[in-house]
């Protein structure tokens, strides 16, 4: 985007202004999927967009909003591409996103050291997670903001997100996964 | 779904990698309805749904998606036959899923890591990858270390499949790959989670002497063609069918 043209600029800024079609407190510029705009021409435009996860279901939406408002503002040609490298990271939300997820009761991801995805360590053999105390970056509940929280399942109401519950308030809640 | 990727990925390593995610997602969601707890049903989906979105990039380096998947043959199938083998218990499909995600996570880790065709999608799809192999291993030491039936579950499950863990490690023609290599660190990883969850690894051959390496060359087991008759059913009865 470093030779962006004005155009180019706009149709970037309304294409990121999508909301995400199942977080929709997210828009696709907070979420970090939208790679790049490419007018070709005068009214022919293709958007480079990159999935959170290679299956999430949720692309389709995305591609097929974004066509919607390039077209309502004046494209008559619009391609959404699935670009896969880089590969999106949890690192890609930006700050204005976590804070909405926060408020939307959703766990933001902690943000990445550039190091391995995941801790692979052998844990206890139930599936409760590491003591919160243990956790030099623990997962604070998004409700009442404890550090004290417990793993309940790896994977919950979609794959990007795992579903654990507040020790101290013991609401459930999601959070979003690091990846 | 189009992916930008080279269109000059090696067609018998697209289907290798695509078919066994395409399989083992399409075993995963035959939980759905039938996990123990909803969690694990949940769980289990996603991690079907992660296959799903490999398997959809790999078969479209190879070809048409829709009709690789809905219009081959069972013999024109590259899948491991590990993935083909019905759930079982979920002693089994855990089993499987501690056997296969780890071999596909140090796989992807090394195609992520070269430059070769499927880097793109094996740098994304290691970090989800992870996720399932986690997954798989804290539930062998749930279920390792945990009541006598579990054990006894999970030890029977470890060692009903461990004779299809040998054909992994085949080499795949396009895949620049040291496969002794990358069988020693799956036997290192493996067996460790295996001694931490109190179960004794298996000992007997790691391929059936009628099917060594079988399901590469197109060669499956029984239970696959019904599985495949029930994957293709709809497509066939209507073809192009779309929710």
């Amino acid at each position: 985007m470093v030779t962006a043209t004005a155009l180019e600029a706009e149709l970037l800024e309304l294409a990121g202004a999508v909301p995400d079609p199942e977080l929709p407190v997210l828009t696709l510029r907070e979420l970090g999927v939208l790679r790049a705009v490419h007018v070709q021409g005068t009214d022919t435009v293709d958007v480079d967009l990159t999935p959170t996860y290679t299956g999430c279901p949720a692309i389709e939406a995305m591609s097929l909003d974004i066509e919607r408002v390039l077209r309502s503002h004046g494209m008559r040609e619009v391609t959404v591409r699935t670009v896969l490298a880089p590969a999106w990271s949890t690192d890609d939300i930006t700050p204005e996103g976590r804070r909405k997820l926060r408020e939307f009761g959703i766990a933001p991801p902690r943000v990445r050291d550039g190091s391995d995805p995941v801790p692979l360590s052998l844990g206890p053999t139930r599936t409760i997670a590491t003591h919160a105390a243990a956790d030099p970056d623990p997962v604070h509940c998004p409700h009442c903001g404890s550090a004290d929280t417990e793993l309940l399942s790896r994977f919950s109401s979609t794959a990007c997100k795992a579903l654990r519950r507040c020790l101290a308030c013991r609401e459930p809640f999601d959070h979003f996964k690091e990846l | 779904m189009t992916a930008t990727g080279p269109a000059t990925a090696p067609v018998t390593a697209a289907l290798a990698l695509g078919d066994d995610a395409l399989v083992l997602s399409h075993r995963l969601g035959e939980w759905a309805g039938h996990a123990p707890v909803l969690e694990e049903e949940v769980a289990l989906a996603n991690i079907a749904l992660d296959l799903l979105g490999q398997a959809r990039v790999l078969l479209s380096l190879a070809g048409d998606e829709d009709e690789l998947a809905y219009l081959r043959e069972e013999r024109s199938f590259r899948n491991l036959q590990l993935v083909e083998q019905p759930g079982g218990d979920f002693a089994h499909t855990i089993a499987r899923q501690l056997y296969f995600s780890t071999y596909q996570h140090l796989l992807y880790a090394e195609l992520a890591a070269g430059d070769g065709p499927f880097a793109p999608l094996a740098a994304k799809a290691v970090k989800e990858v992870a996720y399932h192999r986690d997954h798989a291993e804290q539930w062998t030491l749930r279920l390792g270390d945990g009541t006598e039936e579990s054990h006894g579950r999970m030890h029977r499950a470890c060692e009903a499949l461990w004779k299809f863990t040998g054909e992994m490690f085949q080499p795949v023609q396009g895949l620049d790959i040291d496969w002794t290599r990358l069988d020693e660190r799956w036997r290192e990883s493996v067996e460790a989670v295996l001694r931490r969850a109190t179960l004794p690894v298996p000992e007997g051959p790691r391929t059936g002497a009628w099917s060594a390496g079988a399901g590469r060359q197109g060669l499956h087991t029984e239970p696959f063609g019904r599985m495949l008759a029930e994957l293709q059913h709809l497509h066939r009865s209507h073809p192009g069918a779309t929710w």
